[in-house]
């Protein structure tokens, strides 16, 4: 049985479409990553499947039962962690796993197993309140507290925004271990460097899914040679080369321009010469899985 | 049921940890019974009055002295011409002027008629009217005394007595209303706001995606709010017995339940407040609009009901506050017992199962 099933959900709110046409599926055991940028649509799609919303058209299922029909089986064995930090501030780290544990009728200490790992680490604070703890710490207690319960599936919404990257890294070590141990997790994040952690991502965009495949696929996908492009002046290098009518495509990228062609690379060096940038290197790189988001992007406002 | 227990001590730490919530909560009551107590209060005590005594003889003075005697006025000073009148209302506190014309004993004895003139602030129209009313009283026994009890061939004697209040406290009126405008604003308001909150920190979302059913999860929040509103209602009782002497003629357990049924109408507004809302400040303004002010307004807490136009009336009978009210005035001071307030008993258990259902059907188990 596949523990996540999507099949064409739609939904709309008044007359913004947030999902249109979304379907995939999370294998046994898969770390399945929702990619794509603010408002997108990641976080309705989530509470679609936290059986929070419904959707206007499709269906999901999860562990097998329906996320409408069967919405109370649905919430007894789904971990959902929302985007927002919601837990209760007051109470202390103790205080919060203790009541999450009860209200889903077991406790902490039988599931310990589960959560020893990442509860070590803010066991030093156990007795500070919530609202008191840094990004990372407040994340690793409501994973904790999503986990306590031993799910059956794993909802992430966008559990590392507004962490630091240290913590970032620690954070998807522990998806990686919580993957090892056999449970299915669907986690969105709109950072591209997370994308290649995953076992199998969704690039999606303004509430359509653009491709999914495993990391590597989509960037062996991407037919093009990627140039990476520095000068001086950045922001007149960038105008320059839009302004270029072989550019394919041009984006910052970190301290690099990543510039697909039309024509061949001796065709821009001719063009950029006369335009005088100073200390202008171009060379061959490696595309990462942002180019292919970035060309997806493209091809999907051409379309629209 | 353990998931129960452990959500109302999650309640209880919610409550105990908010110094905001605390105060309103204790804070609160005893701010108003001591405010209404003492300090807002249309009793009259110690009014100043001016005096333009054109006689200056041994019944003007003597008639001066009843006055203040009576603990109802005070001569704040005397003025010497008919001009000055204007000026010291002008300045603001005097509130009554007596002007005593000229000859006034000589006239009163031999023309066997002397003329008196009482000048009232009526600013305030109804201080005006008490004082000129408690000034003719005294100025009547006065007469009486000075010229003995006058043989007419017909009279009707009056003969009146203060049921239920004698000495007229203003505070036995306060007390009900007070112990009715906390118990709403404990119950309603903060249930509301608790509630609310939830929503707006996003915990209502973990909470829903729970197998808690969502009757546990508002009986969870409530329960502790019962608790703090009798412990409340306890309190009032305690000062206004205590500080105003306030009496509780009828059966205290009656008084406590009828508490304890009020709590809960006042919870289930709030409950049903937050089914409609999803801010904790758009549930206080609903709260304080909607509930707080009807219930000092409308209630006959402040106003007297019976000299509202008829449709106020009519409207006035929609808010709980007001038969609460009446509970509390009739088993308190008439020693009532539930003879006399089944009806309104009755009334307010009717709203609370009406407001309960609403708030179940209108509870989501989803986020919109």
């Amino acid at each position: 049985m596949q523990p996540i099933v999507v099949q064409h959900i739609h939904k709309s709110f008044g007359s913004v479409k947030a999902l249109h046409d979304i379907s995939f599926t999370v294998e046994e055991g898969e770390l399945f990553g929702l990619i794509g940028p603010d408002g997108a649509g990641k976080s309705t799609l989530f509470r679609i499947l936290a059986t929070l919303l419904l959707a206007d058209k499709g269906n999901a299922y999860v562990n097998g039962s329906d996320v409408v029909k069967d919405y109370r089986s649905v919430r007894r064995h789904v971990g959902y962690m929302p985007g927002r930090f919601s837990l209760y501030q007051d109470l202390t780290i103790a205080e919060n796993l203790n009541f999450f544990a009860t209200i889903f009728s077991t406790s902490v200490e039988e599931n310990y197993e589960l959560i020893r790992d990442i509860y070590e680490q803010i066991a030093p604070f156990k007795d500070r309140p919530a609202g008191k703890l840094s990004g990372g710490m407040k994340q690793k207690l409501a994973l904790c507290c999503a986990l306590v319960h031993k799910p059956r599936v794993l909802f992430l919404d966008e559990p590392t925004t507004g962490v630091d990257p240290v913590s970032r890294q620690e954070f998807w070590e522990m998806l990686k271990r919580l993957k090892s141990k056999g449970i299915p997790i669907l986690v969105s994040t709109p950072y591209m460097d997370e994308a290649m952690l995953c076992d199998k991502v969704a690039l999606i965009q303004k509430g359509e899914i653009m491709q999914i495949n495993t990391p590597a696929a989509i960037v062996a996908g991407f037919g093009r040679q990627v140039w990476a492009v520095r000068a001086k002046n950045m922001y007149h290098l960038l105008k320059d080369i839009r302004a270029f009518e072989g550019t394919h495509s041009c984006f910052a990228f970190g301290e690099f321009l990543h510039v697909t062609l039309d024509t061949d690379e001796s065709a821009l060096q001719k063009y950029l010469r006369p335009l005088q940038h100073e200390d202008l290197v171009i060379r061959p790189a490696q595309p990462g899985i942002e180019d292919s988001f970035m060309q997806l992007m493209l091809e999907q406002n051409e379309t629209t | 049921m353990r998931q129960f227990l452990v959500f109302v001590r999650k309640e209880f730490y919610h409550i105990f940890r908010d110094k905001r919530t605390l105060l309103i909560l204790f804070g609160m009551p005893v701010v108003l019974i001591v405010l209404f107590g003492f300090a807002i209060t249309n009793e009259i005590h110690k009014a100043q009055i001016a005096v333009l005594d054109n006689a200056r003889d041994a019944f003007s003075s003597r008639l001066v002295s009843r006055l203040t005697a009576s603990g109802y006025f005070e001569v704040n000073r005397y003025l010497s011409s008919r001009a000055e009148v204007e000026p010291a209302f002008r300045e603001g506190d005097i509130k009554l002027v007596v002007v005593i014309p000229e000859k006034f004993g000589h006239n009163f004895h031999h023309a066997k008629k002397a003329p008196l003139q009482l000048i009232t602030d009526s600013s305030d129209p109804n201080t005006a009217t008490t004082l000129t009313n408690y000034a003719n009283a005294i100025v009547m026994q006065y007469q009486e005394e000075m010229g003995g009890k006058m043989e007419l061939p017909l009279t009707i004697q009056t003969a009146v007595r203060m049921e239920y209040n004698p000495s007229l406290k203003g505070v036995f009126l306060f007390v009900p209303g007070v112990m009715t405008l906390i118990l709403m604003l404990v119950s309603a308001m903060m249930t509301s706001i608790t509630i609310t909150r939830e929503k707006e920190l996003g915990t209502m979302e973990i909470l829903l995606v729970s197998p808690l059913r969502p009757l546990l999860i508002i009986a969870g929040k409530v329960v502790p709010y019962i608790g703090l509103s009798f412990i409340i209602s306890l309190l009032i009782l305690a000062m206004g017995a205590g500080v105003f002497a306030m009496p509780v003629k009828g059966s205290l357990v009656l008084l406590l339940l009828e508490c304890i049924l009020f709590g809960l109408t006042a919870l289930s507004l709030g409950i049903l407040i937050s089914t409609i809302t999803n801010s904790q400040q758009t549930a206080m303004m609903i709260s304080m609009m909607g509930l707080l002010l009807p219930t000092i307004l409308l209630s006959g807490f402040v106003f007297p009901l019976e000299s509202m136009p008829v449709a106020l009336q009519v409207i006035s009978n929609i808010f709980p506050a007001k038969w609460f009210i009446i509970i509390l005035k009739s088993i308190m001071l008439k020693g009532g017992g539930l003879q006399q307030v089944w009806l309104p008993t009755l009334i307010l258990s009717g709203m609370t199962l009406f407001f309960l259902a609403l708030s179940i059907r209108n509870f989501k188990s989803r986020l919109s």
